[in-house]
């Protein structure tokens, strides 16, 4: 089993997140990049299936800005076998389609991937959109969404959990899945995982190399404004001494919000 | 021509329409003609357009199709793309749930459309269509437009209120598709969330009552219901006690959750880290009832009680009780 694990790197989600004003994109350098919580999690997986006597060669792609070969190398410490980082200053800005279609075309280039396994949602673009257009751009069902998920080699089953329902989904391999947050936090990297991973080694790979042009007639997302909104200020806090239930009831009425 | 706005149906599985639909009617009402794309089975066609009718529809494109219920994902995208095809629309509206944004993304990888993701409105210009974004927790209010062709948007729940006057007797076309033949998930099993059915959704709920680790068991959390029944408000969570297992995932608030925007919400033994913060403070008013005085939901809260929530909230519960009886 070939599994091709997505994962992007974004800024450390306790920062406070910040957009540029002048260029609109998210400002990655105030904070420390870290790997997404949610493709560390997905990494987690397919470490934790492969440790279930499976055989699996797992390779972790991320698509981003130079920092990304370091922050891939926490991936390679835990388990993951190779990793590929795609750069190339084409891509800065790029939108939800243009970073579909270069991930899509790395599996391809890849070849042979069995499964493609990715986040349901990053946590800084947190579209939650690109697995499911990578599947369409490689012509795989998209298994997405899921709370649980089981691998034979050629198929897989899992739990999806929509908005309104629990669907029990399958679909045969190969096939793009995403995890939810439901799946265990990933483990630490071993000091002998760190010690593996320095042999180890990333791939950076630059549109050209991947053979990759960008396709004219296909339409791409601008941001035409960007605004910051006043932050929050603090009203009234009160210290309970024994009336505080009944002074929030009298806030609530004068306020008209009950 | 040129002025048509797409509004892709959200069908429950009992057939009915999500409330969503109304609402996105209304917003592409706002920015051209509003034509409704449903997807049914086969001879549903009749009441169908009756049911579409009374949502605000005036155009409903029906593609009957027979497996819908069996795939994942595809059969939607296959009935987007024919009616985009019929129609040349100026903007797709999809609502922003876990299906509608997976069609979306699958729409517009295949017609090479860009999209505008979890949309709270959209605007025209001399240019186009446009799509207001709030992002980072309502820190930031962004626009964004497609370089040409369609917009495919996503819109957030509850973004917007309003609704368009049932119509009687809409004009219906049905549209034949043939299934594309992309390779698609198999839904083998349906199991409807009913739990909370009885109380508003979260994300639209004018009042939302939250309830965090601070609640310390899966049994004291029933005290947040109980406030949130008092108020007639949905139920949320953070993720430490969506973690915990006090609360369901679909219940949790934050960056990885619901985006809430209500008129009021009540964080409830809830220390207010950054990712949950991000999911409510465009809340109208917000109240925070915490031990710790340092904690930092306090920094955005309108009325902050510091003292335990065992005592305040059975007070407020009390309070509010004996003045409606
Ligand atoms: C605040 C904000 C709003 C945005 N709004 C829009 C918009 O409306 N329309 C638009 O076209 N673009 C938008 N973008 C740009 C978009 O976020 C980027 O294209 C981004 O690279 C991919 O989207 P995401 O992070 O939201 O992915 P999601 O769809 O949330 O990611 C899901 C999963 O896909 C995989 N994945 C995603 N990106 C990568 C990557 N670079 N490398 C490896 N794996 C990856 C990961 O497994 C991840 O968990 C926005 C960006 C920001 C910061
Ligand atoms: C990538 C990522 C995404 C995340 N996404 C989310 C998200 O979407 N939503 C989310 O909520 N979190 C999210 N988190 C987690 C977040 O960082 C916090 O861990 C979480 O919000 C903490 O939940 P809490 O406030 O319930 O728990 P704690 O931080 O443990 O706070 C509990 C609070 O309860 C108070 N308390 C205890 N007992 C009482 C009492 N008797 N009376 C009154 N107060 C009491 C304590 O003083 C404390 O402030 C995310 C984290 C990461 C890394």
């Amino acid at each position: 089993m070939k599994i091709v694990v997505m994962v992007k790197e974004v800024p450390d989600t306790y920062g406070t997140r910040t957009l540029d004003l002048g260029t609109g994109l998210s400002e990655r350098l105030r904070s420390e990049p870290v790997l997404d919580e949610i493709g560390e999690r997905a990494i987690e997986a397919a470490l934790a299936y492969r440790e279930r006597g499976h055989n699996a060669e797992i390779i972790v792609v991320s698509m981003g800005p130079r920092t990304t070969t370091a922050t891939l190398q926490k991936a390679l410490a835990m388990g993951a076998d190779s990793a590929v980082h795609i750069v190339d200053d084409a891509l800065i800005g790029a939108d939800l389609l243009l970073t579909a279609e270069v991930l899509a075309s790395a599996v391809r280039k890849i070849g042979d991937v069995d499964l493609v396994l990715a986040g349901d949602q990053s946590s800084d673009g947190s579209a939650g959109i690109v697995p499911a257009m990578m599947s369409e751009l490689l012509g795989w069902p998209n298994a997405t969404g899921l709370s649980s998920l089981s691998l034979t080699d050629s198929a897989l089953t899992g739990m999806r959990v929509s908005d309104s329902a629990n669907v029990s989904i399958e679909a045969d391999l190969p096939a793009v899945a995403s995890i939810t947050e439901t799946f265990p936090e990933a483990r630490f990297p071993t000091f002998a995982g760190i010690i593996a991973a320095k042999r180890k080694s990333v791939a950076k790979w630059s549109l050209a190399e991947m053979g990759w042009v960008p396709a004219t007639e296909v339409a791409r997302s601008i941001m035409v404004d960007v605004s910051a909104r006043p932050a929050r200020i603090a009203g009234t806090t009160i210290h309970d001494s024994g009336d505080a239930g009944t002074q929030l009831a009298r806030f609530l009425i004068e306020k008209g919000l009950v | 021509m040129g002025s048509t706005i797409l509004v892709q149906a959200e069908v429950s599985p009992a057939g009915i329409f999500a409330a969503s639909t109304a609402r996105l009617l209304a917003m592409a009402e706002s920015v051209g003609e509003p034509v409704l794309l449903v997807v049914a089975r086969p001879g549903t066609c009749a009441a169908v357009a009756q049911s579409a009718g009374s949502v605000g529809a005036r155009r409903v494109l029906v593609v009957e199709y027979e497996g819908s219920t069996g795939q994942l994902t595809v059969p939607t995208v296959d009935a987007l793309a024919i009616a985009c095809a019929h129609v040349a629309p100026d903007a797709v509206l999809i609502a922003n749930s876990l299906d509608g944004r997976e069609a979306a993304g699958r729409l517009a990888a295949r017609i090479g459309a860009a999209v505008a993701v979890d949309a709270v409105g959209v605007e025209r210009d001399e240019e186009g269509i446009v799509a207001r974004h709030s992002v980072y927790g309502g820190a930031y209010s962004v626009a964004s437009a497609a370089t040409f062709g369609p917009l495919v948007v996503t819109v957030r729940h509850g973004a917007l209120d309003a609704q368009v006057e049932s119509v009687k007797q809409p004009d219906v076309e049905l549209l034949t598709a043939a299934p594309s033949g992309t390779r698609a998930a198999r839904v083998t099993r349906v199991e409807l969330d009913d739990t909370t059915s009885a109380r508003p959704d979260l994300r639209g709920a004018a009042r939302v009552v939250s309830g965090g680790r601070g609640l310390g068991s899966a049994a004291s959390f029933a005290l947040v219901e109980e406030l949130a029944d008092e108020l007639d408000a949905a139920v949320g969570a953070s993720r430490a006690a969506v973690d915990a297992g006090f609360a369901a995932p679909s219940q949790q608030v934050g960056q990885t959750g619901a985006s809430v925007s209500p008129q009021l919400y009540l964080a409830l033994g809830i220390s207010g880290a950054v990712q949950h913060r991000a999911g409510m403070q465009t809340a109208g008013t917000i109240v925070a009832v915490n031990k710790d005085p340092d904690a930092p939901i306090f920094e955005i809260a309108d009325f902050g009680v510091v003292g335990d929530l065992f005592a305040v909230v059975p007070q407020l519960i009390a309070e509010l009780r004996a003045r409606r009886n």
